[in-house]
C-alpha cells in the first residue's frame, strides 16, 4: 500500500494503462503541456509524448466524438472533459453515440470509450461549473457511471474503465483530488464495476453515499454513533451502472432503515431511482420510507453562504438518519429532501 | 432557386471498360433500390423516416469508387446507397428497412442506421453532422496504426451549419488526419434551400478559415465525382491533411417519404432530372462503344431481380426474436466478468411483467409519484 492523493491515484492508473496498452490515448483540453486542470495528467505528456497525450481544441462534443470513432476502430480513448457541466456540451456524442452504437448497429462495432470529468460544489464556481450530474449519465442505457470516492477506487475502477469494452462515465469530485488515501501498490489492482463498498457496518440504518457524499456519509455516521447511540451502515456503490443492488437490499433487510445521499438534485436524482428500487424489492423490509437527502432544487449560486446550503453536509445526513428512525422531528433545513 | 451545373468540362475519361459497367451496374442497383423501398415504405413494410437518394447515385458511386477496400466510409442517414455501394448484400438492406433479423444492422437501426464493418462502412448516423468526429478518430486511429487508410466522410449541405463540422475540421486540420470530407450539396437542409441556410453557399470554401482546402465536382456525373474525390484521396493519403469536397447534386424525391415538396417548383426539379445521372452515363457508355443498348437494358434487368430478390428476403427473413432484446447493450467480456449483473432474460412483455436489465430489476410498469424536494428551500 501506498499513501496517495485521489488525483495521484488517478495519474498513477493512467500511467500504468498507458504503458501496458499501446492501444490507450488521451485527448481533453490542456491536459498535456499545461498538466491537466486539476493536475490529473501531470507529467504523461513528458512520458509518453503527444502522439498519445493530445491536447485539443477547446471542441468537447467532437473531442468526445473522436474518441469514440477511434474506439470503433481499434484504440482505447480516455477522453478529459475539464467540468462535468461541460459534458453537456457532449451530449451528442455521448448518448447519440456512444452509448447506443453497438446496440444500434446490431453489436458489430464497440466504443470501449472512458470520459473522465469531474462534479461537485464547495468551490464557488456558480451555476456552470458544480453541478452533480451523474443522475443524467444513470438514466442511459449503453453507458457505465463509475463515482469514485476514495484514492484507491479512484485507481483502482479507472483501470478498469479503460480495460472495459464498453463506454464508461467516470466521474470524479472537485474536492476530493487532494484528499489522502491507502492505494494498492500492485499495478493489477483492479476495482470491478458493480461491487459496492460497504464503508462502515452498522445495524440501524442503511446510508448510501454517492461519490463524495460516501465520506460526508461516513462522517456522519461516526456523529450518529458518537452522539446518539445509532450505527449507521455505509454503503458507496462505486459505480452506478452497474449497480451492485444485492449489497444494498442486504443491508436494508438487516437495518430496516435507509437513507440515501447525494449532492445532485432530487428530482430524477440517484436516490429516486434507489427509493424506486429498495421500495419495489424490500419494501416488506422497511420499517421507513428510504429518505433522501440530496442538494437544493437550484442552480449552484457563487456566495458562499448560499453555496453551502445548496448542498448536504453532515448535519443534514444525521438530522435525516434521526427522523427515519423516528427519534427527533425531521430538520427542515435547505439540502434535506425528505422523502416521505 | 438552383439550377443544375453545366456538364463538367474538360469530361474526364472513362475507367477501364469493366469498371465502367460495374459503376453503372451499382448506380442501377441504388436507383432501382431506392424505387423499391419507397414502394414498400408506402406499403408499411417499412417504419420510421425513409430518405432516398434518388439523383444522387453519381455522387455516391463516384465517390466510393475513389476509395481502397482497406479505407473507410461514414455516411448519414441517406445511407442506403453507401452500405450498396461497398458491396453490403441488397437483401441485408432491404431486411434491415423491414426491421428483420437479417438485416446489416440486425434490425436495430432501420434505414438511417445501416452499418457493415466487414466493408468499412461505417454506418448511417440520425444526428445532422453526428458523423464528422467519428470519422476524425476513425481516421486517427488509422494514422496511430502508421496505416494509410483514408476515411471518407459524407454529410449533406445542412450539415455544414452544425457545430461538429467546424469543430471537426479544424480538429482534422490541425492533426493532420486524413479524411476527405465531402458535402453532399443537393440544395435543401429538409426542405431549406442552401441560400436560406448557410451565408456561404459556395460551400467548398467553407472549409478554408479552418485549415481544409476545398475542391468541387459535379455530383450528377460520375465521372468528374471520381476524378476529383480520387484527387482528394490522393492527397490527403499522400500529404495527410484532410480536404473538403463539394458534390454538388440533387435529391429527386423529397427529404423524407413525408415530404410534400412544397419548398420547391417542379420545374425546378425538371430541370435537374434534365441531368439524370442514370441515363446520362448510360448513354454515354452506349455512345462510347463500352456497352450496347441490349447490355444497358440487361444492367436494368439485372438490377430489378436483384431488387425483387431482396425484397421476397426481406420478407421471409423473421423479426428479432423477444428475447434478443437486451442483446448488445453492453459488450460483455472476460475483462471484467461478472460484473454487470446483466441477466438478460426473455420479456414476454406482459404489461406489468418484471423485466430485468442492467441495474437490476425493473418492473415494466413505473408508477412514480415524486413527492420530494419542495420542502428542501
Amino acid at each position: 500500500m501506498a499513501e496517495m492523493r485521489y488525483r495521484e491515484a488517478l495519474n498513477a492508473a493512467l500511467r500504468e494503462e498507458l504503458a501496458r496498452d499501446e492501444r490507450v490515448i488521451l485527448m481533453g483540453e490542456d491536459i498535456g503541456v499545461f498538466g491537466g486542470a486539476f493536475k490529473v495528467t501531470d507529467g504523461l505528456l513528458a512520458e509518453f509524448g503527444e502522439r498519445r497525450v493530445r491536447d485539443t481544441p477547446i471542441s468537447e462534443n467532437t473531442i468526445v466524438g473522436v474518441g469514440v470513432g477511434a474506439a470503433m476502430t481499434g484504440l482505447k480513448p480516455v477522453v478529459e472533459l475539464m467540468t462535468i457541466n461541460f459534458a453537456l456540451l457532449a451530449f451528442d456524442q455521448i448518448v447519440n453515440h456512444a452509448a447506443h452504437i453497438h446496440y444500434m448497429f446490431g453489436g458489430q462495432a464497440k466504443v470501449p470509450l472512458v470520459v473522465r470529468m469531474p462534479q461537485g460544489a464547495g468551490h464557488q464556481l456558480g451555476p456552470t461549473h458544480s453541478h452533480c450530474l451523474e443522475a443524467l449519465f444513470l438514466h442511459i442505457p449503453g453507458l457505465l457511471v463509475a463515482v469514485p470516492s476514495t484514492a484507491a477506487d479512484a485507481k483502482g475502477l479507472l483501470k478498469t474503465a479503460i480495460r472495459d469494452e464498453n463506454p464508461v462515465i467516470f466521474i470524479e469530485h472537485e474536492s476530493l483530488y487532494g484528499v489522502r488515501g491507502e492505494v494498492p501498490d500492485d499495478e493489477d489492482h483492479l476495482v470491478h464495476f458493480g461491487q459496492a463498498r460497504i464503508a462502515r457496518e452498522g445495524s440501524d440504518v442503511t446510508l448510501v453515499g454517492i461519490s463524495r457524499m460516501a465520506l460526508t456519509a461516513e462522517r456522519a455516521a461516526r456523529t450518529l454513533a458518537d452522539e446518539h447511540g445509532v450505527q449507521a451502515e455505509v454503503i458507496d456503490p462505486r459505480t452506478l451502472r452497474p449497480l451492485d443492488l444485492e449489497t444494498i437490499l442486504a443491508s436494508v433487510r438487516k437495518t430496516n432503515h435507509c437513507v440515501t445521499v447525494e449532492e445532485g438534485w432530487p428530482h430524477g436524482g440517484v436516490g429516486a431511482n434507489l427509493a424506486a428500487l429498495i421500495s419495489e424489492q424490500a419494501f416488506d423490509d422497511l420499517d421507513a420510507p428510504v429518505r433522501r437527502v440530496t442538494g437544493a432544487d437550484v442552480p449552484m449560486p457563487y456566495s458562499k453562504p448560499l453555496e453551502d446550503l445548496a448542498y448536504p453536509h453532515e448535519r443534514q445526513i444525521v438530522a435525516a438518519v434521526l427522523a427515519t428512525l423516528n427519534r427527533t422531528p425531521a430538520a427542515t433545513e435547505p439540502a434535506t429532501a425528505g422523502g416521505a | 432557386m438552383s439550377s443544375p451545373p453545366a456538364s463538367s468540362p474538360p469530361a474526364p475519361s472513362l475507367p477501364a471498360p469493366e469498371d465502367a459497367r460495374e459503376w453503372l451496374q451499382t448506380m442501377t442497383l441504388i436507383r432501382r433500390f431506392e424505387e423499391r423501398a419507397g414502394e414498400m415504405y408506402a406499403r408499411a413494410k417499412v417504419g420510421g423516416f425513409l430518405h432516398l437518394s434518388i439523383g444522387e447515385e453519381a455522387t455516391i458511386v463516384g465517390s466510393a469508387r475513389a476509395l481502397r477496400d482497406s479505407d473507410y466510409l461514414i455516411s448519414t442517414y441517406r445511407s442506403h446507397g453507401h452500405a450498396l455501394v461497398r458491396g453490403t448484400p441488397p437483401e441485408n438492406v432491404m431486411a434491415e428497412l423491414f426491421g428483420r433479423v437479417d438485416g446489416c444492422s440486425g434490425g436495430r437501426g432501420g434505414s438511417m442506421h445501416m452499418f457493415d464493418s466487414k466493408r468499412r462502412f461505417m454506418g448511417g448516423y440520425g444526428i445532422v453532422g453526428g458523423n464528422l468526429p467519428i470519422a476524425a478518430g476513425i481516421a486517427l486511429a488509422s494514422d496511430y496504426r502508421g496505416t494509410e487508410e483514408v476515411t471518407l466522410c459524407v454529410f449533406g449541405d445542412g450539415a455544414s451549419n452544425q457545430g461538429t463540422f467546424g469543430e471537426t475540421l479544424n480538429i482534422a486540420a490541425l492533426w493532420r488526419l486524413p479524411v476527405v470530407f465531402m458535402v453532399t450539396n443537393n440544395q435543401f437542409g429538409m426542405g431549406t434551400a442552401l441560400g436560406r441556410h448557410s451565408a456561404v453557399t459556395d460551400l467548398r470554401r467553407k472549409g478554408e478559415s479552418l485549415g481544409v482546402p476545398g475542391m468541387r465536382c459535379d455530383g450528377m456525373d460520375v465521372l468528374d465525382t471520381h476524378a476529383v474525390t480520387a484527387e482528394a484521396v490522393r492527397r490527403v493519403r499522400e500529404d495527410r491533411r484532410p480536404v473538403l469536397v463539394e458534390a454538388v447534386t440533387y435529391r429527386f424525391r423529397g427529404h423524407s417519404m413525408a415530404d410534400p415538396e412544397q419548398y420547391r417548383t417542379k420545374e425546378e426539379v425538371a430541370r435537374w432530372r434534365e441531368r439524370d445521372p442514370l441515363p446520362a452515363f448510360g448513354g454515354l457508355l452506349v455512345r462510347e462503344g463500352v456497352i450496347d443498348e441490349s447490355e444497358r437494358e440487361r444492367v436494368d434487368e439485372r438490377a430489378i431481380a436483384r431488387v425483387d430478390g431482396a425484397v421476397e428476403f426481406a420478407e421471409a427473413s423473421p423479426f428479432p426474436p423477444a428475447e434478443s432484446l437486451y442483446d448488445d447493450v453492453y459488450v460483455l467480456d472476460d475483462e471484467v466478468r461478472g460484473s454487470y449483473s446483466v441477466r438478460t432474460t426473455a420479456p414476454e412483455s406482459a404489461p406489468g411483467q418484471t423485466l430485468e436489465s442492467s441495474i437490476g430489476e425493473i418492473p415494466q410498469q413505473i408508477t412514480t409519484a415524486l413527492e420530494a424536494g419542495e420542502d428542501a428551500g
